[in-house]
């Protein structure tokens, strides 16, 4: 009786310590692994910016980097929205039904907060890719079809001019639209969208 | 002193050097197992007598290691990984430090080395059915290894800081956003940060020179003990150890050392002029080993007109594109690599050997290789038609080869295997 209850002891001892243990392991790699996330450092370069669209011509673009990544300002002229509107039945999502492609100010028509203005990521949704911007209406190398929009090389993704993704190419869904306000009339800060409402 | 005499004298010499030569091996012998090592695995390590050319890729695959971790070395007391410094410092060593340009070109055509010696080495182990019963795990921590090398060949090409660095690291690092449910965190915490950037480079860095190369060197042994414990097997895909001779050794087997160091020493000269040949006259291979786009410092803003990764990974980068889906294309290409650990259950045929296997099994193979090499292809062009199709079929063919495994090996018709190992002159 004695030795079994030996056993009982060793066993038990033996399932506590290795308990212990593995719980001693995860919770010393927690630190590791945490300091695998964005730095102090980081996080505050990645702070809102602000720009100017004061002297941005219609339909003209403007970049402006943001957390490292391409902001595109693009000032659509109305050709360019009326030319949106024909296009939309091509699109994959055109009503902007992947929620978090956009913040909700940004759920409409020209995905965005005012029409003409559009403010998106000009990165490709498929790989990560910069799109290159085709304003020009039936280029040789897209098509007859082609109405003006981006066009990412990597891969071949099409987007209109509000950034959203044609159906059948690789990019599953439509550029993102970034968190952003207007502080004036022609003043935008990107990062930040303390109090638009949508 | 006569000539003889002289003899008599320096033959008695000989005699004491030898004498504590022998001391100093048992008193090391003692302390540390070195005389039954070398035995167990060169001089009383049997091998088969009839290895045919293929049975050379495995040494390369090490003598190339030996090549990266030396390279490598030198290589990191002259490069800076920080991003406003990288691009520079490699532009530093390939000009101003002296026979730099050697170092630098030896490690990145290395690296190209590699995976060719890896991949004839993967393909000879799937002629002769290296990976079947009881190599199964000798086949898998060979896939850890080639897991291993991918890892390590990813981090390395962010390091000089080139466009096609930073645009390849771009979109793999950007795959594991398709993981459901905690992609967009993952590929932040990959980064350590909100884009591709210092803190990137830096840890890939550290992954590269020290995490990544631990492992492989720890893999490489597991490999080769897992290897000595099974034996090697042959061409002719029959264990050795069936039949042995009176005194314990297999008939049809011969010491690792000295008759296959010797024979692996030609391998290794006539690799050495090839690597040469590369080395010295081609180290970019036309854009191959190293992409043009890298000659050129990262700009975050400016996308190369077309993203191909380095040869080795096209074939997965092939199938990555193959369909219009992010999150199934890269489901397609982990598969890609996943079921060849698979290989060992996947294939139900008896018979080891390519040689004595049925029609169908040599046809599936072919075909594979040509879906391998075929990928490869379409991975390095552009993804518009006729190649997306074209990429679709061999993409096809590629799984077909695994899924259609334990079908088309359960009834496969076999020769009857010999006995003992045979010569194919």
């Amino acid at each position: 009786m004695a030795e079994h209850s030996g056993m009982n002891r060793r066993h038990f001892l033996t399932v506590a310590t290795s308990v212990t243990g593995t719980a001693g392991v995860i919770m010393a790699a927690v630190p590791f692994a945490m300091s695998f996330k964005p730095s102090a450092r980081a996080q505050a370069l990645g702070a809102p910016v602000q720009i100017d669209i004061g002297k941005l011509e219609s339909g003209a673009m403007v970049r402006v980097m943001w957390r490292g990544k391409p902001v595109w300002v693009l000032r659509r002229s109305p050709e360019m929205l009326q030319t949106m509107k024909d296009s939309k039945a091509k699109l994959a999502d055109p009503d902007s039904e992947v929620v978090e492609q956009q913040p909700d100010y940004a759920r409409n028509a020209t995905r965005s907060i005012k029409p003409e203005i559009l403010v998106i990521l000009g990165v490709c949704t498929h790989l990560g890719c910069a799109p290159i911007e085709r304003f020009e209406v039936a280029p040789a190398d897209l098509g007859p079809d082609w109405v003006g929009g981006f066009y990412c090389p990597c891969h071949g993704s099409k987007f209109d001019l509000s950034g959203r993704v044609y159906a059948g190419v690789p990019a599953p869904t439509n550029m993102e639209v970034p968190p952003y306000r207007f502080l004036s009339e022609d003043l935008i800060l990107i990062g930040d969208d303390a109090g638009v409402s949508a | 002193m006569s000539a003889s005499r002289r003899d008599a004298v320096d033959a008695g010499l000989m005699d004491r050097f030898a004498a504590r030569g022998a001391d100093l091996v048992d008193w090391i012998d003692a302390r540390f197992p070195m005389t039954k090592m070398l035995k167990e695995h060169a001089t009383e390590y049997y091998a088969a007598k009839n290895f045919n050319t293929w049975y050379v890729f495995g040494v390369l695959a090490f003598v190339v290691l030996i090549i990266q971790l030396f390279s490598g070395i030198f290589l990191t007391m002259s490069y800076k990984p920080d991003a406003e410094k990288a691009f520079a410092s490699v532009e530093y060593i390939m000009r101003d430090v002296e026979w730099g340009w050697l170092i630098r070109y030896m490690h990145s055509t290395g690296a190209s080395a590699f995976f060719i010696v890896v991949y004839l080495h993967m393909f000879r182990g799937m002629m002769y059915g290296s990976y079947k019963k009881p190599r199964e795990l000798l086949w898998i921590i060979g896939m850890l290894i080639y897991l291993c090398l991918m890892a390590e060949g990813f981090l390395g090409y962010l390091l000089p800081w080139g466009q096609m660095s930073y645009w390849g690291a771009q979109v793999i690092v950007s795959l594991f956003g398709a993981v459901p449910g905690i992609g967009p965190e993952l590929v932040e915490w990959i980064r350590g940060d909100y884009f591709i950037s210092d803190i990137t480079l830096n840890r890939f860095f550290a992954l590269h020179v020290v995490a990544v190369p631990l492992a492989l060197i720890m893999l490489v042994v597991m490999h080769i003990l897992a290897l000595h414990e099974t034996g090697s097997l042959n061409p002719d895909g029959i264990e050795i150890k069936e039949h042995k001779g009176p005194d314990g050794i297999p008939l049809d087997g011969i010491a690792f050392h000295p008759y296959y160091t010797a024979k692996d020493l030609v391998a290794i000269v006539i690799f050495a002029a090839f690597f040469s040949i590369a080395l010295f006259f081609a180290p970019e291979m036309g854009g191959y080993f190293l992409e043009h786009a890298n000659f050129e410092p990262a700009n975050q803003l400016k996308t190369p007109e077309h993203i191909a990764p380095v040869w080795y990974y096209t074939p997965f980068y092939a199938i990555l594109r193959a369909v219009p889906s992010k999150g199934i294309g890269a489901l397609l290409m982990a598969m890609a690599i996943v079921l060849l650990f698979f290989l060992p259950w996947l294939d139900r045929c008896k018979v080891k050997s390519i040689r004595y296997r049925g029609w169908t099994f040599k046809v599936a193979l072919t075909v594979f290789a040509i879906s391998f090499v075929a990928l490869g292809y379409l991975g390095l062009q552009p993804a518009v038609e006729p190649y997306i199709t074209i990429t679709r079929v061999f993409t096809a063919l590629y799984f077909g080869f695994f899924i259609l495994m334990p079908i088309y090996t359960s009834f496969e018709k076999t020769r009857p295997v010999p006995e003992r190992v045979t010569y194919h002159h």
